[in-house]
This record gives C-alpha cells, sequence and structure tokens, in this order.
C-alpha cells in the first residue's frame, strides 16, 4: 500500500509539471564547439532563458551547408557562429532578416555597416610561440620571412579550415600581387598543414612545432584558464586579420519576438561579458574598461587588417589557388 | 553429384548485397536532385587523383609485403602470451585517425622518441613529414590487418599437410612452394585491395603527415566541395571518381584470387618441422620484435600522455562513452545479418569479384553518404533525430568489407570441404548455417564483429555532420575537447576511447577464439 502511495505521488507530481504552460522554443543554430560543455553555448542558454521565459535549444552541425541543404524549410529561429568569410555564401540563401540592432553600439576596431549579420565576438590571426623555446620571436611579417628555415611552423589548410582561409588572406592583404613569393620563402619553415585548428594546436602544444597559426587572444586561455604566461602572440606592425563572429535571424522563424529578444539579448552587458572567457575572444560591444579583469593587458595589433565579404569572396579563390600551388612546388 | 543441391541459398546473399547497393545509391540520388552544374575537373582535383592512386597503391604494397615475414613467424611460433599479442598488433587498426597520428609524432616526429635518439648519436634528424610519412602512418594502421587475415590462413591449412610433407622431407623452400604460396596467392590480393581503399579514403592523416597540399587526396577535395564551396557537383563527381578507382582495384584483385582448397584435416595442433633451424628461429624472432616496436611503441605514448590527462577528463566524456558503446555493439549487429549472408553468397559464387560490392560502403565518402541521406530525410523528418540512425548504418557499411574479406574465405573452405557430407545427411538453409557453417567460422566471426564494434567506437563519422549537442559520441567529444584548447584531457579522452574499442575487439575476438573448433 505504501509503494501504490508512493506512486501516486509521483504520478501526479510528474502530471503537474507536465501541466506548466508549454514554452515557446527558440532553435539556434550553432557551430559544433560552441555547445560543448567548453564552449560558450551553455552559459549564454542559462542567462537568455533567465529572461525570455523560453527554452533556448542548440542544433549543431556545419552552418553553411547545412542552411544550403534545409532552404525554406530550417528550423533555425537564430544562427550564430558565421564568420565574416562565410556570411557572403549564407546571405545568398535569401533566409536572413535584418538584426534590427543598433550598430553604432559595437566597439569593433573596425568600422561595420551590416545590417544582418550582428558581430558577437571576435580576434585576430596570429601566430602563437611559447617564449621559454624562441627566445626571439619575429616581430614583423618580414621577420617571419626572414627566420631561419629550421624554426617551424604548423598552418591549418585554407581549403578545409577558417583560421587556414583567414591565413591565405592575411598574406594577400599585406603583400598583394607578391603572395607567391611569401609562400615559396614561407614552405620550407612549414613543418605541415592541417586540416583544423585543433590539430595544429595540438602539435604545437606537444612541442613538435616552434609556432602555430591561431589567434591572438589563444594567450588568454593559457593566462587565465592555466596559469600558463609562456605562450605569446607575435605582434606584428604590418597588421593582423580580422575574424568576427556574427549572429543572424531566420526571416521565416515562428517566433520572431524571442529572435529579436536574442539580438538584444547579445549586445546586452551580461552577453558580452561572458563571452571572453566563454569563447577566448573579444567582445564585440564592451568598452575596454569593463573587459574581464587582466584581458586589457591582452597584447593587441595596432593595425587591423579587413576585407568586407565582396573584397573576401573577390579574392578567395586566387589566394588559396596561389597558396596551394607555391606549396605543391 | 547433383550440383542443384546447394546448402546454402543465395536469395538472402543477394538481398543483403541489393540493400547495400541501395544505400549507396540513394546517397547519389539524393544529391543528384541538388545537383545544378556539373563542371570539370581542374589540375588541382587531377594532381590529388594522381597523389591518392600512388600514396595507395604504395601503402597496401609495403603492408602487405611487411606482413608476410611476420605473419609467418607468428603462424609457426609457439610462445608465451603468443595469442595476446597477436591480438595486441591489431590495436592500430582500431584506432581513431587523429589519436594515432598524435602517437606516431610522438615516436617519429620532429620532437620524438627516434630523431631525439638520433641525435644523441649525433646522426641528422629524420623529417616523417613526406610521402614516407603518409605511407608510415598507413602502414601502421594496415600492417595489422594484412597480418591477422594472413595468421588466419595460416592457421587454416590442415595440420595433415605439414606432417605429410615432413614425412615426405620437404625441406623449408619445397613447404614455402607447395604450401605457403598457394595460401598467399588466395589471401593477398584481397588484403591489397582491401587495403588500397582504406588508404583510397584517408585525408586528414595524409594532409598533416604528407606536410601540406602536395598531399591532397580525393577525400580532401570531396570534404573542400561539400562543406567549404558546397559545390554538390563537383563532390559527386570526385566521390564518382573514388568509387571507380576503389571499384576497378578490387574487381582486378579478386580476379585475381584462384580458387585454392586445401580439403579437410582432422583439426589437429599445427606442427612445422620445417621451421625448426636456428637460422629460422632467429628470422622469426627478429619479424616478430620489428613488429611489436613498430606497432607498440606509438601505443604507448598515446597510453602515457593519456594518463597524464586522464584525471581532467569530464563526466560527459564518460556518457558519451557509453553512448559510443551501445551505437557499437547495434552497429555489430546489423553489419552481421548483412555480412553473414553475403558472404555465404560469395563464397559459393563462381565469380569472387562478387565481394567488390561490399567495398562500395568503404569507397564512397560518410560525407556523401551523410549528405546524400540529409537530403533525402529533410522533407520527411527532421535529419537530426536520425543521426544515430544514419551513424550506425554507415559504420555498418563501412565495416562490410573487412567482414567479407575475413569470412569469406573460411566459409568457401567449409562450404567446399563439407557440402557433400551435408548433402548426403540431407543438412541444408539454416541448419547447414548452425551446425556447420557458424560452428567452424566461429573465430572469423568473433574477429568481425570485434572489428566493427572498435570502429565504430573510434569512427567519428558523419554524426558531426548532423549532429545533436545532447547525444554525442566519445570521438567527437574529443574533437571538441581539442578544438577548445583542452588537449590534456583529450588526450585522456582519446585514450578512454583506445580501451574502449580495444576492449570490444578482444572481447568478441576471445569469444571467437575460445572453444572455436578451427
Amino acid at each position: 500500500m505504501k509503494y501504490l502511495t508512493f506512486a501516486a505521488g509521483v504520478l501526479t507530481a510528474s502530471s503537474a509539471f507536465a501541466e506548466s504552460p508549454v514554452q515557446p522554443i527558440l532553435t539556434v543554430y550553432a557551430g559544433d564547439y560552441f555547445t560543448s560543455e567548453w564552449g560558450p553555448g551553455p552559459v549564454i542558454e542559462k542567462g537568455f532563458e533567465k529572461i525570455c521565459d523560453c527554452d533556448l535549444q542548440f542544433s549543431t552541425g556545419d552552418l553553411v551547408p547545412r542552411l544550403l541543404l534545409e532552404g525554406e524549410r530550417t528550423k533555425a529561429d537564430v544562427v550564430i557562429g558565421l564568420t565574416s568569410d562565410v556570411t557572403a555564401k549564407a546571405r545568398a540563401t535569401g533566409l536572413f532578416a535584418p538584426h534590427g540592432q543598433d550598430n553604432s553600439a559595437l566597439t569593433l576596431p573596425i568600422e561595420w555597416t551590416d545590417e544582418t549579420f550582428l558581430p558577437f565576438n571576435y580576434g585576430h590571426t596570429a601566430f602563437i610561440y611559447n617564449e621559454t623555446t624562441m627566445a626571439t620571436p619575429p616581430d614583423s611579417f618580414d621577420a617571419l620571412l626572414a627566420m631561419p628555415d629550421d624554426v617551424k611552423i604548423v598552418i591549418q589548410d585554407p581549403r578545409t579550415s577558417l583560421s587556414g582561409l583567414a591565413l591565405v588572406l592575411w598574406v594577400d592583404a599585406i603583400y598583394g600581387d607578391k603572395s607567391a613569393d611569401v609562400w615559396a620563402q614561407l614552405a620550407p619553415k612549414i613543418l605541415t598543414v592541417t586540416k583544423d585548428w585543433s590539430s595544429s594546436y595540438g602539435l604545437f602544444t606537444d612541442g613538435e612545432a616552434d609556432m602555430v597559426l591561431s589567434y591572438t587572444t589563444s594567450p588568454a586561455y593559457h593566462m587565465f584558464a592555466e596559469d600558463d604566461f609562456t605562450k605569446k602572440a607575435a605582434i606584428f606592425p604590418e597588421g593582423h586579420y580580422f575574424m568576427v563572429e556574427t549572429v543572424a535571424k531566420i526571416t521565416g522563424t515562428d517566433v520572431p519576438e524571442l529572435a529579436d529578444a536574442f539580438m538584444s539579448y547579445v549586445m546586452s552587458e551580461a552577453f558580452q561579458t561572458v563571452i571572453p572567457t566563454a569563447n577566448w575572444s573579444l567582445p564585440s560591444a564592451l568598452p575596454t574598461d569593463q573587459w574581464p579583469e587582466g584581458w586589457a593587458q591582452l597584447p593587441l595589433p595596432e593595425k587591423v587588417l579587413f576585407y568586407s565579404e565582396e573584397e573576401s569572396t573577390a579574392v578567395q579563390e586566387k589566394a588559396i589557388e596561389t597558396w596551394r600551388a607555391t606549396l605543391s612546388q | 553429384m547433383a550440383r542443384n543441391a546447394k546448402p546454402i541459398s543465395r536469395i538472402a546473399g543477394i538481398a543483403a548485397a541489393t540493400f547495400v547497393v541501395v544505400a549507396v545509391l540513394l546517397a547519389f540520388v539524393g544529391i543528384g536532385l541538388r545537383v545544378k552544374t556539373i563542371s570539370g575537373l581542374g589540375p588541382a582535383e587531377w594532381q590529388a587523383i594522381q597523389f591518392t592512386i600512388a600514396q595507395s597503391a604504395l601503402s597496401a604494397l609495403l603492408s602487405c609485403a611487411l606482413a608476410v615475414p611476420v605473419a609467418r613467424a607468428l603462424a609457426r611460433r609457439k610462445f608465451w602470451g603468443r595469442t595476446f599479442l597477436i591480438t595486441l598488433l591489431g590495436a592500430p587498426f582500431i584506432l581513431p585517425v587523429i589519436v594515432a597520428m598524435l602517437g606516431l609524432l610522438a615516436i617519429f616526429g620532429r620532437s620524438g622518441v627516434l630523431n631525439d635518439m638520433l641525435e644523441m648519436i649525433g646522426i641528422a634528424k629524420i623529417s616523417i613529414y613526406g610521402l614516407q610519412g603518409v605511407v608510415l602512418a598507413h602502414v601502421f594502421f594496415n600492417l595489422p590487418l594484412a597480418i591477422r587475415l594472413l595468421v588466419q590462413g595460416w592457421q587454416g591449412v590442415p595440420a595433415e599437410r605439414f606432417r605429410l610433407s615432413a614425412q615426405l622431407g620437404m625441406g623449408p623452400r619445397m613447404v614455402f612452394r607447395l604450401i605457403e604460396l598457394p595460401l598467399l596467392m588466395r589471401i593477398l590480393p584481397g588484403a591489397f585491395a582491401l587495403i588500397f581503399v582504406i588508404c583510397l579514403t584517408s585525408f586528414a592523416v595524409a594532409l598533416t603527415l604528407g606536410g601540406g597540399p602536395r598531399a591532397t587526396t580525393i577525400e580532401l577535395a570531396i570534404y573542400q566541395a561539400f562543406r567549404f564551396d558546397f559545390n554538390l557537383g563537383r563532390a559527386a563527381l570526385l566521390s564518382l571518381v573514388q568509387l571507380f578507382v576503389a571499384g576497378g582495384a578490387a574487381v582486378l584483385a579478386f580476379w585475381l584470387v584462384p580458387a585454392v582448397t586445401f580439403g579437410g584435416g582432422m583439426d589437429r595442433m599445427q606442427k612445422r618441422w620445417d621451421a625448426q633451424g636456428n637460422w629460422a628461429r632467429a628470422l622469426d624472432g627478429v619479424c616478430i620484435a620489428f613488429a611489436v616496436s613498430f606497432l607498440i611503441l606509438p601505443l604507448l605514448a598515446i597510453l602515457t600522455s593519456g594518463l597524464r590527462g586522464l584525471l581532467e577528463v569530464p563526466l560527459i566524456v564518460w556518457t558519451s562513452a557509453w553512448t559510443s558503446l551501445w551505437v557499437a555493439l547495434v552497429s555489430v549487429l546489423i553489419l552481421l545479418v548483412v555480412a553473414l549472408p553475403m558472404a555465404g553468397w560469395i563464397a559459393t559464387s563462381r565469380r569472387a569479384s562478387v565481394e567488390a560490392i561490399g567495398l562500395l560502403g568503404l569507397s564512397v565518402s560518410p560525407l556523401m553518404i551523410g549528405t546524400g541521406w540529409f537530403i533525402l530525410i529533410h522533407p520527411y523528418a527532421n535529419p537530426t533525430d536520425w543521426a544515430l540512425v544514419v551513424t550506425i548504418s554507415v559504420n555498418a557499411m563501412m565495416a562490410l568489407p573487412f567482414a567479407l574479406r575475413i569470412l569469406v574465405p573460411s566459409i568457401r573452405q567449409t562450404a567446399q570441404t563439407y557440402d557433400r557430407l551435408s548433402g548426403a545427411l540431407g543438412i541444408s538453409g539454416i541448419a547447414f548455417w548452425r551446425c556447420v557453417l557458424l560452428p567452424r567460422s566461429r573465430p572469423q566471426i568473433g574477429f568481425t564483429a570485434g572489428l566493427t564494434a572498435a570502429l565504430s567506437v573510434g569512427d567519428l563519422g558523419v554524426i558531426a555532420l548532423f549532429g545533436d549537442p545532447d547525444r554525442s559520441t566519445l570521438p567527437l567529444q574529443m574533437y571538441r575537447l581539442m578544438g577548445s584548447y583542452r588537449t590534456d584531457a583529450a588526450a585522456g579522452a582519446a585514450l578512454i576511447l583506445l580501451a574502449l574499442a580495444f576492449g570490444l575487439f578482444w572481447i568478441m575476438d576471445y569469444w571467437g577464439r575460445r572453444n572455436a573448433i578451427a
């Protein structure tokens, strides 16, 4: 009898739970790294659900291919994590609506006028080294090219990785028509090319390579999460390529108010202050003096190089082919 | 005698083969629905095709050539721990590629153990990056498979053969010519084809160890076309090229396989009178020592770096390990349902080349299958809900060619040896499977199941394409850890992955060999 009462109690409890009003669902498409326990996803989910009275659900995968496959029938309400080098393809789907936020509130080192894709964090390409094993790091891109050939660098493939793509655009932005010479000079120093960022970074932390193509914000992870102050980004006066991640709203969303609320949440201080340590990158709309402790001391480049979506689309193919042809010799 | 009294029905086998062909075709249909334009292949693609074929052929050749002396040594020596060693030597084959690569670099890399030793004795360092690195890695992965296939072949020779050759006073050379050479002829072409196809679809390892875009494979070009350029036409075209190269190699190899049978034996223990000389002993010792150091040292490197990171592994990794475990078990079940009847059909067909169908699933890029099915599923259901089902099916299909290569020779031998006796006793159909084929092929079935489970645990597969963040597999979690700077924890996760894959393999392989008849 006791068990029956218990069972009845459990049943009533669960049905009471089920009777609470069904919360609307906001479906957010994000890159795979984004929603993992170690990415920014969980913090953002908790933060937004506190204010929206809704259920934020992430769905992971390759963003652009997936949107192209799904077309109008996409389940997404919001897409987060599109970098500026793929927004052209995303825009061409015609699936996106204006973000409705004030671009002048952004604190990016470049001017942003896009009304559809809203930046939420940024960083720059940079070569990372370990100061205990590299006493004299290059102080410019030219110095990098002049390094002895036994200093080994590991980079990512621009055909399979966005950071690799950013590198060829970086070289193109500095050297233009002379890019092929630059790659020829770099070739003997390039230990190898990996498919994605994480394999490269693993080779670097394992001591296989002296320098790795990564982001200006990479040292922050080692400093704030590991108390390791030996990993540094080499800062070059020629400038660093700007990498920005954006968020955008789907026109056909069935919860437009929620999607709009999410867009303004992205611009809020609550969101912006968690981004640095959650995604190891710089917040897009937060003055430097409000950055988390220590972040303002992070060495950042004075000059920022950036290709707009149109410029990037125009030079991508040629820049990649120059890279491939020169390194294949 | 009445040829129509075949003990194995072909219908189930043909049905299973049709299922595989349709599954692959459907993927192409799905992609085809969305292809807008098809352009020809540029010089970059042709270079990739050439490199892919060259490195695959070289890797397969070297794996097979090195496997012969090692497998012979393992087959004709009895020593303590031999069966465990044979199982352990299989481990590199079931390793996830990224994990294996880190292990290889710890030994052969720029700051690896080998180069540290060379530096100490004052010899110039060697570089792994280049074609040599690609081949080294592929031999590391596939030598174990070639060894296992050959050891099984050797053990399938009736002990009476060696007894008879000793009674006839045959020396090692005659034994090699009359017994071992026909055996090699029967097994090596199939092993070569299988390894060739595995290397054909290699991509991340080939790029990294190949040192850059010189080492671009077809699979990389497919990946680029799908995920970066979203050029479905080029992706489909490249997939077809890959399919034709794989299919050509497979048909050629299986067409070369001669029909050699040894007849039945009494299942005695093999004794090798021809291999008692000191030279033979020393040679076998050297071969085994080579294999152990080449295959086990990188594993030790993974073990040591993994142990350091094990404490940092977050709880969710263990949850994913559970998902991976049951995905693997279901994959094994589906594989056996497809592979056993197919193997029965192939084993009793006059043409061995139908085995090439089994290679379909392996030679088509998983990205291609995943995307094709995604397009087909999407109008009717949410593909994310089907991610695990698709992953399981793809895992089973990828393991099919291994299963066939392992099962077919044993089933063929058994069927040829026992079909008259079974015919006379009126045993056929299910009863023939239950009483004759399954018991006699138990070691092969155990090996197949173990291999499938291990491959399924280690494979990232199509789940990365449209996964659900709450239902992720162990390799996916490992990549996520790597992608968020947690290299140490990722090494720990890799160790769990290795332990899970190897543990499943060992249990199933052990089940097969325990109390086995042959």
